[in-house]
């Protein structure tokens, strides 16, 4: 990296952004992963929730690793809030058809 | 972030690693100390004495005293002693509130005679324990920041992967004495060398308060995490007490009985509750040091009254037998003397992987400023933070173990003022760490710490009769190795004191050659 004072500020909210996305995006991605696991995984329930809640970190981690390495802060934004999007309607779709 | 995907992740390692570097080590640091938490506590009241194990009896005794002290109790809690912790300790609830934690009544007894242990007021390594998880902090504060930095351990880990592709030929690469560079190569060798144990701490401990920290998946599965831990561990659902007394069996054949059950396996805790009730229930709790694979719901339980069985649990499942070995992996419950210290080595090894990775970030942005001699205030912090949580931690330490043995044994909130002191020290070393320069900061915190932890060893012979010429001699392998472990540890710190203050020769050649014409000045 170059020295600080030659940065300029949008490079500094570049960098805002994506560690914004990384840190409450990741976590809004990995808990919705776990959560469709939960329900889809063709398992007992209680298994499938343990299952699910010990491979959030995985996709918790990709998701971090995929904000640092996409070209813009605005591709890390799109890459974690459409999948999310696609699995919160999915998750709302499965939970109403467990409970009409 | 123009670079390609191994530069970011360098740069990813790089901040995220220096962000949570201090907070990590202290945790590294602590948790490694818990792998001897028993031993540590043992050394830290000298006062319980070791028996040879007799379960049996030590169960009959427990009984006894409950029931003359808390025949009403709503619950009972009898810890058996085991290979590592000589102490049989009891506890009892006189009510239980639902949702409410604590109220509980602790006494810790002879194992043999029965009789309370008069020993001096001590948390021992069960602070270290805590506080790498909790760090000091209130429920469920510590816990989660605690989580939050193995997140970011678990991140810095595969990034260092990803940046250091040539992984297993740099392993072969270290270049002693050449300043910076070793540095790294330091670095590298202990983050490959133990790389299995750190990515299974890591992640066990993601694993470990997964349920805290990802609710979602509970409520929207089960709706609330009541339902969820009543689904997961059935047995922890008691029958009611029914208000008609009726005598407590004997608890020594239900913890026969157990046994049998388990083929021999070992009983850690009984639960007792509403004991005097005609629904009492016992439930007898395997040892986690049985297997590797922990299992939580691993209970068989009794009525009481009858001393039939009424619920013997079931083998775990693959998902839960995963999330078992994780834990069971991370608590190393199950390891013997040699796989303990090796546990308690690769332990170091990942503090001074992190410790490595600290020195390194502050050392390359130095080089930059060596030739101006002013340091910009960011790096100056980092400075002041590294030293203060390295050394200083060191000194915090050491400071805990000989409040222990100054502080009067009769003195109110005794406990408390040993982990008291433990902060106070931390926080003087912050203080010295800002007065002080750099190097000097380093090498006057550093021989501080060897003095502490040199003196250690002959603290515990001026104020007990337990030193090392009596401990090496009746084979008390805890109180031995403590100190001998104080002894080797100081002396590594002294060392260290000695390489920081004689450092000039891998200096820039910029510093030294100012250095000289310091020198030449005085002349």
């Amino acid at each position: 990296m170059k020295s600080k004072a030659s940065l300029p500020v949008s490079y500094r909210l570049a960098v805002t952004s994506r560690a914004l996305a990384a840190v409450f995006g990741g976590y809004l991605l990995a808990s919705l992963t776990s959560i469709c696991m939960a329900f889809w995984l063709p398992i007992s329930r209680a298994d499938a929730v343990v299952s699910a809640m010990m491979s959030s970190f995985v996709f918790y981690l990709l998701a971090v690793i995929w904000c640092f390495a996409c070209r813009s802060a605005w591709r890390a934004w799109f890459g974690i809030l459409v999948p999310s999007a696609v699995l919160a309607t999915l998750a709302g779709v499965s939970h109403w058809m467990v409970q009409p | 972030m123009k670079e390609g995907f191994r530069q970011a992740m360098a740069w990813l390692h790089t901040w995220v690693g220096l962000i949570f570097g201090w907070l990590l080590f202290a945790i590294f640091l602590t948790g490694t100390l818990s792998y001897f938490k028993d031993e540590i506590t043992h050394w830290m009241q000298p006062e319980v004495q070791a028996h040879p194990l007799d379960n049996a009896r030590s169960l009959a005794m427990a009984q006894t005293y409950l029931q003359q002290q808390a025949p009403n109790a709503a619950r009972w809690f009898i810890t058996l002693p085991d290979s590592r912790q000589p102490g049989l300790s009891v506890m009892w609830q006189d009510k239980v509130d639902p949702g409410k934690r604590g109220n509980f009544i602790r006494k810790r007894l002879d194992s043999l005679a029965g009789s309370e242990v008069q020993a001096r007021e001590s948390m021992g390594g069960e602070f270290f324990y805590r506080f790498h998880f909790q760090l000091q902090m209130p429920y469920p504060w510590g816990r989660w920041l605690s989580t939050m930095a193995a997140m970011v351990m678990f991140i810095a880990l595969i990034t260092g992967i990803i940046t250091h592709k040539k992984i297993f030929k740099d392993f072969f690469t270290f270049r002693p004495r050449k300043g910076q560079r070793s540095w790294l190569d330091g670095h590298n060798a202990v983050g490959v060398l133990v790389l299995p144990f750190h990515l299974m701490i890591t992640y066990s401990s993601l694993v470990i308060f997964m349920s805290l920290v990802m609710p979602a998946t509970i409520v929207a599965s089960y709706g609330s995490t009541d339902a969820f831990f009543d689904d997961l561990f059935p047995a922890t659902t008691n029958a009611p007490a029914l208000g008609q007394p009726a005598p407590l069996l004997a608890l020594g054949p239900m913890y026969d009985e157990a046994r049998r059950q388990w083929g021999g396996g070992h009983v850690e805790r009984l639960v007792v509750n509403n004991p005097g009730d005609v629904n009492a229930s016992v439930n007898v709790i395997r040892a986690g040091s049985d297997r590797v694979v922990h299992d939580f719901g691993s209970v068989v339980s009794f009525n009481g009254a009858s001393g039939e069985v009424v619920r013997v649990s079931t083998e775990q499942s693959l998902p839960m037998a995963i999330s078992g070995s994780f834990y069971g992996l991370h608590m190393g419950h199950f390891a013997g003397p040699v796989l303990r210290w090796l546990y308690f080595i690769c332990g170091l090894a990942g503090t001074a992987m992190i410790g490595t990775g600290l020195v390194i970030w502050l050392g390359k942005r130095q080089l930059k400023h060596a030739k101006t001699g002013v340091m910009p205030f960011e790096l100056r912090l980092v400075e002041v933070l590294n030293i203060a949580s390295m050394s200083g931690l060191m000194i915090a330490i050491g400071a805990f173990f000989w409040a222990n043995r100054l502080l009067p044994v009769g003195f109110v909130e005794r406990s408390n003022w040993e982990v008291q002191s433990f902060f106070i020290a931390w926080g003087l070393t912050v203080l010295h760490a800002m007065l002080r320069r750099g190097r000097q900061g380093w090498v006057e915190q550093l021989s501080l710490g060897a003095l502490l932890f040199i003196g250690v060893p002959l603290l515990n012979a001026l104020t007990t009769s337990q030193h090392l010429g009596v401990s090496l001699v009746q084979g008390d392998w805890a109180m031995a190795g403590f100190d001998l472990t104080c002894l080797g540890c100081g002396i590594f710190l002294a060392w260290a004191a000695w390489k920081m203050q004689h450092r000039a020769v891998a200096q820039p050649k910029a510093e030294r050659a100012r250095a000289m014409h310091l020198k030449g000045g005085v002349n």
